[in-house]
């Protein structure tokens, strides 16, 4: 009865019930049914990857258009459609969900447990993903994408100056992939407070678990505003609502207060987790905590919080009150300071500290450059007067590309030679690393920084072509110049990725020598994670003395999917959880409501019947699970966490008879004791 | 509306500007007007400051690198040199900056022509009604026949203030003149107040800045600067109506123009055209350009122009009329006849 209690370990140290708990069905039926962590957030990461590219290309066809003055190759139709979906592309994605991927499949890795909260939810936000992006892409290849600008202002919006299925396809699509992004906010937030390590109070968290937390908490507050004008959007342009509609007392403004009280937080939601990782490189490749821990985490707390008192900047050409204006000046400013700390933090621990210089601390000293410049002429767009000069001009193009490549992206590459190790079990090419750097470095300075000028000299933004007389030939020349040096660093990645998931030197389970908990298991790591999970007693597990000695949890049964509920605060045990298995049904749910918004666009009595589809689909989800799946073998039943208290688990786990899980908080094993 | 994506240009596109006399091109760092040169001198701050900061967090930064290299293997940090770093740097030099920048940016508004001039009632008015894709511009006056409208041009006298009362007819556009001040947004339903002022005489070029459709890239307009006389001038030139003109070949333009479709979208004060829909054709003649300031005013521009505005300024809501070459021509002279 022991033996089924604690994982069966062999010599080789294979777990065979655990494994087979764990695995997922292979086959293309069996893609569907997968909700691990692993390969949920790896199908976010590689899908929003390809969405990368695809936006990337979008931005190398207007660069080419705007190389050379009445340049034929995108017309104004085209150029409108592109930069939308460049927009669109770039922000709702690529950006948010590869931040979400990276944290749905590392969170658990990193607190130390086996999966997600709610891995059905997990891969229903995917489906849901998917499936606005292909439909959104379909829209684009017969020419019907959105056209509006990723901000959509209406009254350009509205079905009177818009009347194609255009803009239908921003309402819905924009509404619809914001419930992938809700679900997995949602599902972060969870899991990080609820499935930690034993031992992992919140102070001990690492740095981009606060920040995958912060990020989470931001999506939870700023997406639904996005989806409630959306939708009203979507009213207006349907039903004849009038919300946007200024013949009828409708106000054109109105939706961009609401947008922008998403789209700035937004731009921060990308950026957050960038942090995290910045805070994590420079970490490990300084080979010491970083300094001032607590001073960053309240750092990204505070401006998650200061990113929602600033969306009137993007409105300071709208004629609203001076007075009001200045308070977002303040604001916009005052967000410089938590950033400021942070940079402060991280040079501290530069600070005597011997940095191996590989790819990814090379990508986060790319960062320090680029995002620095995009920071500064950032507060310098807080000052209104100055705002109303350059808004909507190429220097505000230069101005958010500098804070989104060198602030998320040129983080995001270097997370990517960072944790690729572990998902693919092989370290990537440094030499090729280098030129990733090198290109994507210069490209996007060659790129951006002409753009600056550019706008000084008053080239307003989304103009698909302009004259010879304009004077502003050259820097646009040199600016397509280097977005292809900037395209080509990206290549550079992708030809590393394929050549050294073949090649790359075997990675082992921490090749970077890093202080987390994913590191402390095989790379890639297995199904379950961890064949014991970990328990905790510092911020920096792994660099801890006696780290190999410290005490694990055992009792999580082997033959299911069980995991080890923790309390908020301190992480102390509370009780075993019982995840659900592959199955089909996220993917049916998925379907059932997107059948609702994309048929509403067509015909609008489609939205009742995909309403009854997804009851079915979610009565389904919630039947009650069978009996046999809940019964331990000795025939005890282990409800969720409902009614069981420490106290009870915790005499259940005497009961077995674990030596020492008495006086201990929680039930544990030492590392010599194996069953 | 549903064209293929790629399709090449029917045209290469305008030239522009120096034929038209623009007294260089559009810069906000040459300011031609009080509150551009108040925003370009805080601009130069801004640019210095930031290039100071840059290069001191930089210094910093790279300075800890170096030493970090450079130390054998001292791996320890002083936690107070830390705490010194972290909150002079990251609170301190930032506060510094921000302070200073709220300070002189207040400062800017504080002194630009909209707070000196916001309630005074005798400044010039000018109302501006943008409309996919040009701009309406109507010279407000006390008495209704001292009003006219024209469009894409906008004369002011040097060294006064102008009050421009900004209003939109369909979509959100954005009236932005680099040289002469920020730019403001067009909101239909709303009015919103602009003051520019110039202080030299001389043409200079602007732009719809917010996204407002298919034609957004070639929204533009000159803001045309006179001495106060020449302006005056202008202003009782403008005031003349037209009627059917006696020169033969002229009068046959102008029956063109009205038995063609153009009398139904465009005015011609004082003759049966009324239009309200395109610009107002009224002194046509005088203008310095075509199409919303994308080409000179010549002769073979209108011509092209009214063969089909298409291939100009695609997605502008002027159809092609299809007129015969005959007539193109007398229409053409009839037009740039109207001074």
């Amino acid at each position: 009865m022991t033996s089924t209690l604690v994982p069966e370990t062999d010599s080789e140290g294979k777990a065979d019930p655990l494994e087979r708990t764990w695995s997922s069905p292979g086959g293309f039926l069996g893609w569907f049914t997968h909700v691990n962590h692993k390969s949920i957030g790896r199908r976010f990461i590689i899908t929003s990857f390809i969405f990368l590219l695809l936006g990337g290309v979008e931005a190398l066809l207007m660069r080419s258009q705007l190389a050379v003055p009445g340049a034929g190759i995108l017309d104004q139709e085209a150029y409108r459609q592109f930069f939308t979906m460049h927009g669109i592309t770039m922000m709702f994605f690529f950006a948010v969900p590869i931040m979400e991927g990276i944290g749905i499949y590392f969170i658990p890795l990193m607190i130390g447990t086996r999966d997600m909260a709610f891995p059905r939810l997990n891969a229903f936000g995917y489906y849901v993903y998917l499936i606005a992006g292909v439909v959104l892409y379909a829209s684009f290849f017969l020419g019907l994408a959105p056209h509006g600008g990723w901000f959509n202002y209406p009254p350009l919006a509205n079905r009177e100056f818009s009347p194609g299925i255009n803009i239908d396809i921003y309402a819905t699509m924009i509404t619809f992939i914001e419930i992938s992004a809700l679900v997995a906010a949602v599902e972060l937030i969870v899991t990080i407070f609820k499935l930690r390590a034993p031992g992992m109070s919140l102070h001990r968290m690492p740095v981009f678990v606060w920040s995958i937390l912060v990020m989470s908490f931001m999506i939870v507050f700023a997406m639904p505003p996005l989806m409630v004008s959306s939708v009203m959007m979507a009213v207006d342009r349907t039903v004849g609502g009038h919300f946007f509609n200024p013949d009828m007392m409708g106000d054109v403004v109105l939706w961009q207060h609401i947008f922008w009280f998403f789209g700035h937080p937004e731009v921060y939601i990308i950026f957050v987790p960038a942090l995290g990782f910045v805070s994590m490189i420079v970490a490990t490749f300084c080979r010491r905590p970083l300094f001032g821990q607590t001073a960053v985490i309240v750092a990204l707390v505070a401006t998650g919080f200061i990113s929602f008192g600033l969306w009137v900047h993007h409105m300071f050409a709208t004629g609203l009150p001076r007075l009001g204006l200045s308070f977002f000046t303040a604001a916009s400013m005052l967000i410089a300071i938590p950033t400021g700390v942070q940079f402060f933090c991280w040079i501290a621990t530069f600070w005597g500290s011997r940095p191996v210089f590989r790819t990814p601390f090379l990508f986060i000293l790319g960062f320090f450059f680029v995002f620095l410049i995009g920071g500064i002429t950032g507060v310098q767009l807080g000052s209104v007067p100055f705002n109303t000069q350059v808004h909507d001009t190429f220097f505000v193009v230069a101005h958010m590309h500098y804070v989104l490549i060198g602030g998320a992206l040129f983080p995001l590459f270097g997370a990517f030679y960072y944790w690729f190790p572990k998902i693919g079990g092989r370290m990537l090419s440094e030499r090729l690393g280098r030129w990733n750097v090198g290109l994507m470095f210069v490209g996007m300075n060659v790129t951006f920084w002409p753009q600056h000028h550019l706008g000084l000299m008053g080239m307003p933004r989304r103009i698909w072509t302009y004259g010879e007389g304009m004077g502003w030939a050259g820097l646009n020349l040199l600016s397509t110049i280097g977005a292809f040096i900037l395209a080509a660093g990206v290549m550079v990645f992708i030809v590393n990725v394929f050549w050294s998931l073949r090649n790359g030197a075997p990675a082992g389970a921490n090749p970077w020598g890093a202080d987390t908990l994913e590191w402390a298991t095989d790379s890639p790591p297995p199904a379950y994670n961890f064949q014991h999970l970990p328990t905790v007693s510092g911020p920096h597990p792994l660099w801890e003395d006696g780290w190999a000695d410290r005490p694990k949890v055992v009792g999580l049964r082997p033959t299911h999917r069980e995991v080890l509920v923790t309390d908020l605060m301190d992480a102390e045990p509370q009780s075993r959880m019982i995840l659900p298995g592959p199955t089909y049904i996220p993917f049916l749910a998925a379907a059932a409501v997107a059948t609702g918004f994309i048929g509403v666009m067509f015909v609008k009595l489609i939205f009742v019947f995909a309403l009854l589809l997804t009851y079915l689909a979610l009565v389904a989800w919630n039947w009650p699970r069978m009996a046999h799946q809940l019964e331990s073998e000795d025939g005890r039943e282990h409800r969720l966490a409902r009614g069981q208290g420490d106290g009870g688990m915790n005499r259940e786990l005497e009961g077995e008879g674990q030596p020492g899980s008495g006086d201990r908080p929680w039930p544990t094993q030492g590392p010599g004791g194996g069953a | 509306m549903k064209r293929p994506i790629f399709r090449p240009a029917r045209l290469l596109l305008p030239l522009l500007c120096l034929t038209t006399g623009c007294s260089g091109q559009s810069n906000v760092m040459n300011p031609q007007g009080p509150d551009a040169a108040l925003i370009a001198n805080l601009s130069r701050i801004l640019f210095i400051s930031g290039a100071v900061v840059f290069v001191a967090v930089m210094g910093i930064a790279l300075f800890a690198l170096w030493r970090a290299h450079g130390r054998g293997n001292d791996n320890e940090l002083d936690p107070v040199v830390g705490r010194r770093l972290v909150v002079w740097g990251g609170i301190g030099l930032p506060i510094l900056v921000l302070l200073g920048f709220l300070v002189i940016s207040v400062d800017t508004d504080r002194r630009s022509l909209a707070s000196q001039f916001a309630d005074s009632e005798d400044v010039l008015t000018i109302e501006i009604t943008g409309r996919q894709f040009w701009w309406d511009v109507r010279y407000r006056a006390d008495s209704p026949h001292l009003e006219f409208r024209t469009a894409n041009e906008i004369h002011v006298p040097v060294g006064e203030p102008v009050r421009l009362e900004l209003r939109s007819a369909d979509v959100i556009h954005s009236f932005w003149v680099p040289n002469l001040q920020g730019k403001m947004d067009l909101i239909p339903g709303r009015v919103n107040t602009l003051f520019i002022q110039a202080d030299e005489p001389g043409v200079m070029l602007g732009y719809c800045a917010e996204f407002c459709g298919d034609a957004h890239a070639h929204m533009q307009m000159i803001v045309v600067a006179q001495s106060p006389a020449e302006f005056e001038e202008w202003r009782g030139s403008q005031l003349r109506r037209r009627e059917r003109p006696t020169d033969p070949a002229l009068a046959e333009g102008f029956d063109v123009f009205m038995a063609k479709s153009c009398a139904f979208c465009h005015a011609i004060r004082g003759t049966l055209a009324g239009g309200r829909v395109g610009p107002d054709l009224t002194h046509f003649g005088g203008r310095r350009t075509i199409a919303s300031a994308i080409l000179p005013n010549t002769r073979g521009h209108l011509m092209g122009w009214l063969a089909d505005p298409q291939p100009i300024k695609p997605g502008n809501h002027m159809p092609a009329v299809p007129l015969e070459g005959q007539d193109l021509q007398l229409l053409a002279d009839y037009l740039l006849s109207l001074h």
